[in-house]
C-alpha cells in the first residue's frame, strides 16, 4: 500500500502541528495540516485521510477547561463521521491537547449514558504547568501505535494531564481490558510518586485507547523525540540513532502496510 | 434574566491555599488560621440573556462542568434580578478588562444555541466568621484592584453593565493663548507627560497653522514624541562632562554596528539592523532570524500577572511585525525583583510584595508564552532591595524569517488594515504613562494602562499572517504597541501620508471616542498595507481562521495624517511634524569615580583584599551561602513552568544534567527542523557592579551574554548582541553620566569582540516615589546574544560528565572582589570593579570555541556570580560527579574562589584530548586545576595547602535548590 496520509487537525490554538508533522514526514506518512473550519465545512473530507491527529496547544486557550471547548466542537459538527472513520479502521491520535479533546469528546471512554462523562485529565497535583521529561512503561495489547515498543523516555508539558476515573470500577475496568497502554514510571521501570508520576495520575496513566485499540490518547508528546538531538542528556549519553517517540509515528505508518 | 454557575472542585482547593499563604505573608497570620476562616473557595460563570434554567443547564452539562472533577450550583437572579447571596465575596473583572474565558464561552453557548447574550467569569470566597483582616484580605489578597473588584453582598444585574453608546462631539483644545504655567498644566491634567518647551514648539506649530487643535491632534503627538516612541533623551544630545553627543545611541551603540559592517565588508551578515521591529541577520542560505527585547516594567507593578502577560505577548508581535512577517521561534526572559523574604511591614504604600510581584509576573509570561506555542528558553532573575517599588520586567523574542522576506515597503493606495484583537478601552496612555516615575497613586490613576491578553486571538493572528506572508497579500506590516493605532499607523505611513477612518475599528464595546480608539493599547492588533486588488484574498483567508480583518484608511501621498470619524475630520497632522517637529532634548550628564549615592544604594566602596581571607566565615560555609543567594540559586521553579521544548527545536535545554536540574549557561534550538544549524541564547546582567562602574557593568554585562553562548557552543564569529537600558530619571545628570558611561562600554566592547548590536531598547523613569522615600533601581543593563552554531551535534554542556578527566581554568582571575556575591554574603566592604581585558577576551572566546568544535570538551561552564567555586560546584552536582581541585592560581583564597573576573570558564577534558586541549590554548592564561573523582563530593585546596571545601555533592546542591522551591 502505498504511504498514508495524515490529517493534522489545527484548530485556534493548537501550537504542536508542525513539529508533528515532521514526526510523520520522519515516519514516511503524507501530511496535511487542516484547520477545523474546513472540516466542519466540509466533514466528508476526513475520509481522505487514513489516519487523524490532534496535536498538542491550547485550543480556545483551555478556557473552561483544556480541550473542551474543541471537544465541543468535535461532539457538535463531526460526531457522525469520527465514528465512520473510527469504524472504517483507521487511526486517531491525540497528543496532550489531543488528548484532552478526544477523552472529552467521549472517543476514548464513551461517557454513562445516565451521568455522562466517566474520565477525565484534572488540574496537575502539583497545580502547576510543567515541562519535563518522563518515563514510559509500555502494555500494547492490541493498540497499533505502540506495538513493540516497551519503554520510551519523552517529555510533557502541561497543566491538566491528572487522569482521573468517576468510579474505582472504571479504572479497574481500563486496565483489565487492556485500554491503559502508556503508564509513568522511573528510569528503572518502577513506579513512583511524583516527578515519576508527573501530574498524580490514578495508576500512573499516561496514555489510554478506545477499546479498537485505534484511537490513542497520551500526555507525553512523541513528537517532541524523534531525533536524538531532542533528548535532555545527549551531551552525556552520545547521540542515539534516533528518538524513542519515532517508533510511535512509524507504527501508525506501518499499520497500513 | 441573570443566572450563575457556580463551580466547586471535588479535590484540593488551590484557590483556598493561594489565600492563605498570601494572607499569612501579608499579615504574619498562621496558614492554618487563614484557613480556618475561609471554608472554601468557588468560581463561575455568571450568564445573560433570554436563558431558562433548562438551558443553563444544558450549558452546565456540555460546557461549564467537568463533573469527574468538580461539583456545580446553578442559580437564577430573583424578581428584583438579584442573585442569592451568603457569606461570600465574589470578585469580578473590572469593566472592559479582557476576560478570554467569558469570550469563549460566549462563543460556544452560542453553538450550542443557548442565547447567552454576556458572559462574565467569577471567582468566589466562603468565611466562617470575620474575624480576619477585611482591608488586607478584600484589596491585597483577594484581587487586584487595578483589574478587579469585590462584591461583598448579592450581585444583580446592574453591577454588570458595560459602556454607554458614544455621542460624536469634535473637541477642540484651546492652546494658542495659553501661557507656560498652564501649557504645563495642560500637559500634566491630559497625561500627555510633555515638557513646556515641547508644548511651546506645538503651540508655535499650531499659531502658524491660525487654529486651535483637537484633542486627538494633541494625543498624536504626545504618543509620538513620548520617550517611550522616541527615546528622546538617548537620542538626543547630551552634555557629558563636557563631552558632547549629538545622539548617544547613533555614537555608541548603533556606532559599533556601523564600525563592525565596515570592518566585515563582504563579510557583514547583519541584514537589518535598529530600523525595523526587530534586528535581523543572516542565519542561513534560506532564512534568516531577527530578536528583539522589550521591558514592560509600570504595568508589572501595578498588575504584574497582566503586565507580564502583555509584556510577553507584545514583544512577540514585533517579529511578527519585522520585515514582511517573522516566525517566533523562542522567547527569553529576565526579571528583577525586590527579595520574596522582604518584610511586608517594610512595604511602602501601593507596592505589592515582591513574592506577589514575582509569582503574578512568572504566571504572565508563562501562559502567554505557552499558549502562543513559542518556548520560553533563556533567562535570568536578579534580586535587589531597589527593585520594590519598580520591578524590571524583559521579555525578548527570536524570529525566523525567509530571507527574501526581510524588508518592506508601503505604497500610496494601500489600504491599511487592523487584523486581530479588537479595540477597547484598554491601555490608554501606555506609552506615556510608562515615561513617568510611579507614585502610590499610580494603581489608581494608570488603571487604564493595565491589560490582559488574549494569547489565543494573537495566535490566530500569527497563524494567518504567516499564510499572507507567503501568498504576498500585503506590502509592509507592523504591530500595534504603544500609542496603538496613533504609532502603528504614524510610523508606517511616516514617508507617505495616510487617512483613517475611526469609526470604522471594531470595538469591544461601544462608548469609545474617537480619541479613544486612536491611542487605545489593545493587545493582539497588527496593521498591514494592503493592495486593494488583494484585499478581498487577505479578508477570506482571515475569516477562514475567524480573525477580524478591517480596513480602517488609506495610505496616500499627502505627507498629512488625516484622522476622521463618521467622514467628519477630526485632525489633520503635517507628518514632516509630526516626526521631526520635536525640539531636540538637551540634557546633562556627569560622572566621577567617587560618586554620590542616589536614593538608597547599597555597595559601598573601599579596597581591595592584600592576600588572606578576610571573612570570619570558612570558605565551605561562604560558598554554601552564595549558592543560597537568590540570584544564584535554582530557577528551577520558574524554568519548569514554561514549555520550553515546543517547536521540537530543543537542543539544550535551560535545564542540564544527569537529572536534568543543572543550570544550564545557554539553550540552543534549531530553528529549521532537519538542519543541523541553530541558535544558542544567552544573556548577561550584573547589576551589583552598576553601583561602582556603569562602564566596566555593561563590559560584565556583554562578556557575561557571550560567555553564555561560547560556552555551549557558538561560533563567536556569529554573535549578535542586543542591549536594554532600564535606568532612574535621566534628568539628574548623575543618572545620564551613569548611562553614558555604559553606552560606551558598549560601543568599546562590542567593537573589540565583533559582535554586532542589532537592536536594543531603553525604559528610564525607573523610580518609585511613596511615604517620602524614593526608591531608584540600581543602572540595570540587559545584554542578550544570539549565537549561531554550525553544527549543533558538537555541542556541550556545563554538568561534569565522568570520573577521571583533568579541569582546566581559563582565564585571568584579578584581585578584585568590588560588587561581588562574595561581598554580599560576608558582609564585607570594599574591592574594586574587575576590568575585562578587551583584547584577550575575543582570543579566548576564539580559542574556547575551537576546542568545543575539535571535540576537546567535555564539559564547558563560564565563570560568573560567585566565581570559580560556584561554577565547580555547579558542574559537579549537575553532573553527579566529584571533583578535587588541587589549586584556583589566585592570590588567596576569597580571590581565587570568588572572585567574579569577566572571560573565564571551566573546562572539563578527558586525558587523552589534554595535549590538544593545551596546544589550543597556547599563549593563553590556562591553569590545570585538578580533577573530575567518583567520589560524590567536592574538595578544593585552599592556599594554605589544607582543604578548604569538603562537601557532598547533595549538601552543595540542596543548599542551591532551596531558596526558591516553592
Amino acid at each position: 500500500m502505498s504511504q498514508p496520509r495524515v490529517l493534522i487537525l489545527r484548530a485556534p490554538g493548537a501550537n504542536c502541528d508542525l513539529e508533528t508533522e515532521f514526526a510523520f514526514q520522519q515516519a514516511g506518512a503524507l501530511t496535511e495540516r487542516l484547520h477545523i473550519h474546513r472540516l466542519r465545512e466540509n466533514p466528508k473530507l476526513l475520509l481522505q485521510y487514513q489516519i487523524m491527529t490532534i496535536p498538542g496547544g491550547f485550543t480556545y486557550g483551555d478556557d473552561v477547561a483544556a480541550g473542551k471547548i474543541l471537544a465541543v466542537q468535535l461532539q457538535h459538527f463531526m460526531h457522525d463521521i469520527l465514528r465512520q472513520f473510527r469504524d472504517k479502521e483507521r487511526l486517531i491520535l491525540g497528543i496532550c491537547n489531543g488528548f484532552q479533546t478526544l477523552l472529552k469528546a467521549g472517543l476514548i471512554v464513551p461517557p454513562n449514558a445516565d451521568d455522562g462523562p466517566i474520565a477525565t485529565l484534572a488540574h496537575n497535583n502539583s497545580g502547576k504547568f510543567e515541562d519535563r521529561w518522563i518515563h514510559l512503561q509500555a502494555t500494547p495489547g492490541r493498540c497499533p501505535f505502540v506495538q513493540g515498543i516497551d519503554h520510551m523516555n519523552l517529555p510533557i508539558a502541561h497543566g491538566e494531564g491528572r487522569f482521573l476515573c468517576r468510579y474505582d470500577w472504571i479504572r479497574k475496568g481500563l486496565t483489565q481490558a487492556g485500554q491503559v497502554v502508556l503508564r509513568y514510571v522511573d528510569a528503572n521501570g518502577k513506579s513512583g510518586p511524583y516527578p515519576t508520576n508527573p501530574n498524580g495520575s490514578q495508576d500512573d496513566i499516561a496514555g489510554v485507547c478506545d477499546t479498537t485499540g485505534r484511537v490513542l490518547g497520551l500526555m507525553p508528546h512523541p513528537e517532541r523525540h524523534v531525533l536524538p538531538t531532542q533528548h535532555p542528556q545527549w551531551t552525556r549519553k552520545g547521540l542515539a540513532p534516533e528518538g524513542d517517540g519515532l517508533k510511535l509515528f512509524r507504527n501508525a505508518v506501518a499499520f497500513f502496510h | 434574566m441573570l443566572w450563575e454557575v457556580e463551580i466547586i472542585a471535588k479535590g484540593l482547593d488551590a484557590e483556598k491555599l493561594r489565600v492563605a499563604e498570601e494572607y499569612a505573608l501579608l499579615t504574619h497570620a498562621s496558614m492554618s488560621d487563614t484557613a480556618s476562616f475561609l471554608v472554601k473557595t468557588a468560581r463561575g460563570f455568571l450568564l445573560q440573556g433570554d436563558l431558562t434554567q433548562t438551558h443553563v443547564e444544558r450549558l452546565r452539562d456540555q460546557l461549564l462542568l467537568d463533573p469527574v472533577a468538580e461539583d456545580a450550583t446553578i442559580r437564577g437572579a430573583d424578581a428584583s434580578g438579584a442573585l442569592a447571596g451568603s457569606a461570600s465575596a465574589t470578585v469580578l473583572l473590572k469593566q472592559g478588562v479582557m476576560d478570554p474565558v467569558a469570550m469563549s464561552v460566549q462563543q460556544t453557548a452560542r453553538q450550542l444555541d443557548v442565547p447567552v447574550e454576556f458572559a462574565h467569569t467569577f471567582r468566589r470566597y466562603y468565611w466562617a466568621g470575620t474575624s480576619f483582616d477585611r482591608e488586607v484580605m478584600y484589596r491585597k489578597v483577594l484581587c487586584n484592584e487595578a483589574i478587579e473588584r469585590v462584591i461583598d453582598h448579592d450581585i444583580s444585574d446592574a453591577t454588570l453593565g458595560l459602556g454607554s453608546r458614544y455621542i460624536f462631539n469634535r473637541v477642540v483644545v484651546p492652546l494658542l493663548g495659553l501661557d507656560d504655567t498652564a501649557l504645563v498644566k495642560l500637559s500634566k491634567d491630559g497625561q500627555l507627560s510633555l515638557s513646556l518647551d515641547e508644548m511651546k514648539t506645538i503651540q508655535a506649530h499650531f499659531r502658524t497653522l491660525h487654529r486651535e487643535p483637537t484633542d486627538i491632534e494633541l494625543e498624536t503627538i504626545a504618543q509620538t514624541w513620548s520617550e517611550h516612541c522616541s527615546h528622546k533623551t538617548l537620542k538626543g544630545i547630551i552634555d557629558f562632562d563636557g563631552k558632547r553627543y549629538a545622539n548617544l545611541l547613533k555614537e555608541t551603540v548603533f556606532g559599533a554596528t556601523q564600525e563592525i559592517r565596515k570592518r566585515l565588508g563582504a563579510d557583514d551578515w547583519c541584514v537589518s539592523v535598529f530600523e525595523d521591529n526587530a534586528g535581523i541577520v543572516k542565519f542561513n542560505d534560506d532564512y534568516h532570524v531577527c530578536f528583539k527585547v522589550e521591558t514592560h516594567n509600570h504595568p508589572s507593578a501595578i498588575e504584574p500577572y497582566g503586565g507580564a502577560n502583555t509584556g510577553i505577548g507584545g514583544v512577540i508581535r514585533d517579529p511578527m511585525g519585522t520585515g514582511m512577517g517573522a516566525k517566533p521561534i523562542a522567547n527569553t526572559d529576565v526579571f528583577c525583583f525586590a527579595p520574596p523574604d522582604t518584610p511586608a511591614e517594610s512595604l511602602p504604600a501601593g507596592v505589592l510584595h515582591p513574592k506577589k510581584v514575582m509569582k503574578g509576573v512568572v504566571a504572565g509570561v508563562r501562559d502567554y508564552g505557552n499558549r502562543m506555542g513559542i518556548p520560553t528558553i533563556n533567562g535570568a532573575v536578579c534580586f535587589d532591595p531597589r527593585y520594590l517599588g519598580n520591578p524590571l520586567v524583559y521579555c525578548g523574542t527570536v524570529g525566523l524569517i525567509p530571507a527574501d522576506k526581510a524588508f518592506k515597503a508601503t505604497l500610496p493606495g494601500d489600504l491599511i488594515v487592523a487584523v486581530g484583537g479588537r479595540t477597547g478601552r484598554d491601555g490608554i496612555h501606555g506609552a506615556t504613562f510608562s515615561s513617568i516615575e510611579l507614585t502610590s497613586e499610580s494603581e489608581t490613576i494608570s488603571g487604564g494602562a493595565v491589560q490582559i491578553g488574549n494569547a489565543i486571538t494573537e495566535k490566530k493572528v500569527l497563524d494567518v499572517i504567516l499564510q499572507a506572508r507567503d501568498l504576498n497579500l500585503y506590502n509592509a506590516i507592523t504591530d500595534c504597541g504603544a500609542g496603538g493605532f496613533s504609532s502603528a499607523v504614524g510610523e508606517m505611513g511616516e514617508k507617505l501620508g495616510a487617512c483613517v477612518d475611526l469609526d470604522k475599528a471594531p470595538l469591544k464595546y461601544q462608548g469609545l471616542s474617537y480619541t479613544e480608539i486612536w491611542i487605545s493599547e489593545a493587545q493582539e492588533r497588527m496593521i498591514l498595507a494592503v493592495p486593494p486588488h488583494k484585499w478581498e484574498a487577505l479578508h477570506a483567508l482571515c475569516a477562514g481562521e475567524d480573525v477580524e480583518a478591517t480596513a480602517i484608511g488609506v495610505f496616500e501621498a499627502t505627507g498629512k495624517l488625516r484622522l476622521r470619524y463618521q467622514d467628519e475630520p477630526v485632525g489633520e497632522l503635517d507628518m514632516h511634524f509630526l516626526h521631526d517637529g520635536r525640539p531636540p532634548v538637551v540634557r546633562q550628564a556627569t560622572w566621577s569615580t567617587n560618586p554620590k549615592p542616589i536614593g538608597e544604594r547599597s555597595e559601598p566602596v573601599g579596597s581591595d583584599p592584600n592576600g588572606s581571607l578576610r571573612s570570619p566565615l570558612g570558605v565551605a560555609e561562604i560558598l554554601l551561602k552564595i549558592l543560597s543567594h537568590y540570584n544564584v540559586c535554582s530557577k528551577e521553579w520558574i524554568i519548569r513552568q514554561y514549555d520550553h521544548e515546543v517547536q521540537g527545536g530543543s537542543v539544550i535545554k535551560p535545564l542540564v544534567g544527569i537529572t536534568e536540574d543543572g543550570p544550564g549557561d545557554a539553550s540552543v534550538i534549531t530553528p529549521v527542523l532537519g538542519s543541523w544549524r541553530g541558535l544558542a541564547i544567552g544573556c548577561g546582567i550584573n547589576p551589583n557592579l552598576g553601583d561602582l562602574d556603569p562602564y566596566w557593568m555593561a563590559a560584565h554585562a556583554i562578556d557575561e551574554a557571550v560567555r553564555n553562548v561560547v560556552a555551549v557552543g557558538a561560533d563567536p564569529k556569529r554573535i549578535a548582541i542586543l542591549d536594554n537600558f532600564c535606568w532612574g530619571n535621566t534628568q539628574r545628570p548623575e543618572t545620564l553620566g551613569s548611562l553614558v558611561r555604559a553606552a560606551e562600554a558598549c560601543r568599546d566592547v562590542a567593537i573589540a569582540y565583533m559582535m554586532p548590536f542589532i537592536s536594543g531598547k531603553d525604559s528610564l523613569n525607573n523610580e518609585f516615589k511613596a511615604d517620602g522615600r524614593q526608591i531608584v533601581i540600581p543602572p540595570t543593563l540587559l545584554i542578550s546574544a544570539m549565537g549561531q552554531v554550525r553544527d549543533v551535534r558538537k555541542c556541550v554542556t556545563m554538568d561534569l560528565k565522568e570520573p577521571g578527566n583533568l579541569l582546566f581554568l581559563i582565564g585571568v582571575t584579578l584581585p578584585k572582589l568590588g560588587g561581588s556575591l562574595y561581598n554580599q554574603v560576608t558582609g564585607e566592604a570594599g574591592g574594586s570593579v574587575p576590568t575585562v581585558d578587551l583584547k584577550l577576551a575575543p582570543e579566548i572566546f576564539s580559542r574556547v570555541h575551537e576546542a568545543i568544535s575539535v571535540g576537546a570538551v567535555r564539559s564547558c561552564h563560564d565563570l560568573s556570580e560567585g566565581g570559580l567555586a560556584v561554577a565547580i560546584a555547579e558542574m559537579a552536582f549537575a553532573g553527579g560527579v566529584g571533583a578535587d581541585v588541587q589549586k584556583h592560581g589566585g592570590t588567596s583564597d576569597s580571590v581565587g574562589l570568588f572572585a567574579e573576573s569577566a572571560t573565564r570558564f571551566l573546562i572539563e577534558v578527558r586525558s587523552q584530548h589534554a595535549d590538544a586541549f593545551r596546544r589550543i590554548f597556547d599563549g593563553m592564561p590556562i591553569l590545570e586545576i585538578g580533577k573530575t573523582v567518583k567520589e560524590q563530593r567536592l574538595r578544593i585546596v585552599g592556599t594554605s595547602g589544607e582543604w578548604v571545601v569538603w562537601q557532598t555533592l547533595q549538601q552543595l546542591k540542596d543548599a542551591w535548590q532551596k531558596p526558591l522551591a516553592w
